[in-house]
């Protein structure tokens, strides 16, 4: 892997110590594995283990292509707008009696064409995405709030309704299946294909890529269309599962999806990161959650656990680093 | 360089007045005295936070925080209310404004001394914060017979036919001008912005800054969590959730640069003012409500095109440190 050379902020020291990030996150993982099934005896059924995916897979989509987004020195917030927007079309496309494939394809086009005008105003006006997705946050959730004012849909094409909520043989959930089956693809892209190296390159220092020929705005434009087309597969299994679209479906993924692949040791300023990682960290948040919801912890408890982890999982070894100097 | 963002000032102050013009052939009731000052007096929070917003966007950092931080002073100040229903408004509005600035300063260390990126940072506390008004309340309301009087009598009072509100917004903007443009501190902040190496060089202590801009931020959210909880006369869980978007968008509009260093004090207040006029102004001429999450996104977007075709300064972007 490409060595991160931005100088001003080396990234976190304690866990290169350690030597790996992925063996930190799965030491965490694997403890919070052991005081789950500790402290409640309804942890380790293999059904409620199955069950417990449901509710993180469709972010967890979303968190393999933010990952390459954040990797390449972007950030995009509009994902869970770009959500809403999906559905919408998702819920329409149905309600005027389409075939189930021309709605998947209007569905997932429409994903794609908000990714696009994304990409399109970063390149083109060259302004940082944080500004650019934030505005398209408000403008995409308004299009969907607009579009729906305060009804909604609930009739899905068949196919739709089951890939949100059926299992392959009974045990694999779909949208569970689809994450496993695109985080092996995107491992394989990241790390070991040329596009993975080049997206990389980009992160570490995107001038310098460009002077080696990389066309840094074709890969830009080309992820963020990438991340709306997946925020428009997270839309169906979402639809599907819920079997209802509002307006204010999804409302606040942008922030947990990004907790997900910066707690997974995805550096925010892009150049370095891996697949591996970030799904682990999927996996710490998801069972974490599922675990303080069997003790019913209620979901704020949760939100502000999540908050905490994000932040000392990053403060904590600069935090040492802070100390030992002191004490020099 | 500095005649051209005059311009750009008073560009936006004609929009502005052309603005509520047009609104006002469309539906004449809007520019009554009155109406008008209740659109000043509504816009009023957004002001004071979009200045104290600034403040960060001038050293090229964001604050995601403010709604999260506003919603947790104001809900711990009604709570104590509650209790102490006795103790003197003053009390309340310095204790709310103390929180804040905690809160705040709990951002700028995590910033500066632990080198959490500002965006991990305040998207954490965004959380962290909101999660703690559930914490602190058990996710009930305060509502208005709950506060004492003395508490809400505050904010109804009137001077000048203008609301006590906006006499404060006019103070922070008092306030913030001087700060920015005649102490050394706001110099700084500006030259930090800017260039943060050549600021270093000439002896800033980029640290302190941060904890600084960040300490600003929050004692202005903690200020409005007062303001907030008393103009609405209720405090729960939800108030202000999102606010920290158009607060943003404000700021954008008034031609702050997210690139650090470049803004006005009077833009700012005019981008507040503009972003308030058309919240105002869309249900006066008829326009759904839901449109107005859409309207302000587009309004955002093409202000920070504009904003970088002016600036002309496209090698930089926020995430090069």
């Amino acid at each position: 892997m490409m060595k991160n050379i931005i100088p001003e902020n080396p990234p976190f020291k304690l866990l290169n110590i350690l030597y790996k990030k992925e063996f930190i996150l799965f030491m965490v993982l694997f403890f919070i594995i052991i005081i789950n099934s500790n402290v409640t005896p309804y942890f380790l059924d293999l059904y409620n283990l199955i069950d417990s995916t449901f509710i993180f897979s469709e972010k967890a989509i979303i968190a393999l292509s933010m990952t390459f987004v954040i990797i390449a020195r972007q950030i995009d917030l509009s994902v869970a707008s770009i959500i809403a927007v999906s559905s919408c079309v998702l819920g329409y496309t149905t309600s005027i009696g389409l075939d189930t494939y021309l709605v998947i394809t209007f569905t997932l086009l429409s994903g794609m064409m908000c990714g696009a005008f994304n990409g399109f105003i970063i390149t083109r006006f060259a302004i940082p995405s944080i500004i650019v997705t934030i505005g398209t946050m408000s403008l995409f959730r308004g299009l969907a709030y607009s579009f729906l004012e305060d009804q909604y849909y609930n009739k899905f094409p068949k196919f739709v309704v089951s890939l949100g909520s059926d299992y392959l043989f009974g045990y694999i959930p779909y949208a569970f299946l689809t994450f496993i089956v695109l985080s092996i693809i995107f491992a394989f892209i990241l790390h070991k294909t040329i596009i993975g190296k080049r997206i990389f390159s980009i992160g570490n220092n995107p001038e310098s890529a460009q002077y080696t020929g990389i066309e840094v705005d074709k890969y830009t434009f080309v992820l963020f269309t990438l991340n709306g087309l997946f925020s428009a597969i997270a839309a169906i299994f979402l639809s599907g599962r819920l079997s209802s679209v509002r307006p204010n479906i999804a409302f606040g993924w942008e922030l947990e999806i990004i907790t997900m692949v910066v707690l997974g040791g995805v550096y925010i300023y892009g150049g370095s990161g891996s697949i591996l990682g970030v799904v682990i960290s999927i996996f710490i948040l998801g069972m974490l959650s599922f675990g303080l919801g069997l003790l019913n912890v209620p979901g704020v408890g949760i939100i502000i656990f999540t908050g905490l982890l994000l932040i000392l999982s990053i403060g904590f070894p600069s935090f040492i680093k802070y100390f030992r100097s002191q004490n020099e | 360089m500095i005649k051209l963002l005059k311009n750009r000032d008073f560009i936006l102050f004609s929009i502005i007045i052309f603005g509520v013009i047009l609104i006002g052939f469309a539906n004449p009731f809007f520019v009554k005295p009155s109406s008008l000052s209740d659109v000043l007096t509504d816009t009023s929070i957004l002001i004071i936070l979009a200045l104290s917003q600034m403040v960060v966007i001038l050293i090229r950092a964001i604050d995601l925080s403010v709604a999260s931080n506003l919603a947790l002073s104001g809900m711990l100040i009604s709570l104590l209310s509650t209790v102490y229903p006795e103790l003197p408004v003053i009390f309340f509005i310095l204790l709310s404004c103390l929180i804040g600035t905690f809160l705040g300063i709990l951002n700028g260390v995590s910033i500066a001394i632990l080198k959490v990126p500002f965006i991990v940072t305040t998207l954490g506390t965004l959380s962290i914060y909101r999660g703690l008004i559930y914490f602190v309340s058990d996710g009930k309301q305060v509502y208005s017979h709950e506060f004492s009087e003395s508490f809400l009598a505050l904010i109804h009072y009137k001077f000048l036919s203008l609301s006590f509100l906006f006499w404060v917004a006019i103070a922070v903007f008092i306030v913030m001008y001087f700060f920015l443009n005649h102490t050394r501190f706001g110099r700084n902040l500006y030259a930090l912005g800017g260039n943060p190496e050549a600021a270093k060089y000439i002896g800033i202590n980029e640290n302190k800054y941060i904890i600084l801009a960040y300490s600003i931020s929050g004692f202005f959210a903690g200020l409005c969590g007062y303001l907030w909880v008393a103009r609405y006369s209720v405090a729960s869980t939800q108030i202000a959730i999102g606010f920290e978007l158009t607060v943003i968008s404000a700021c954008v509009v008034g031609g702050i640069s997210v690139m650090g260093g470049v803004g006005t004090v009077v833009g700012c207040t005019l981008g507040a003012l503009l972003i308030g006029l058309i919240r105002n102004a869309l249900p006066a001429v008829d326009i759904s409500q839901f449109w107005q999450l859409a309207i302000s996104g587009a309004i955002i977007l093409i202000a920070i095109i504009i904003n970088t075709k002016t600036e002309q300064r496209k090698d930089k972007t926020i995430m090069v440190e």
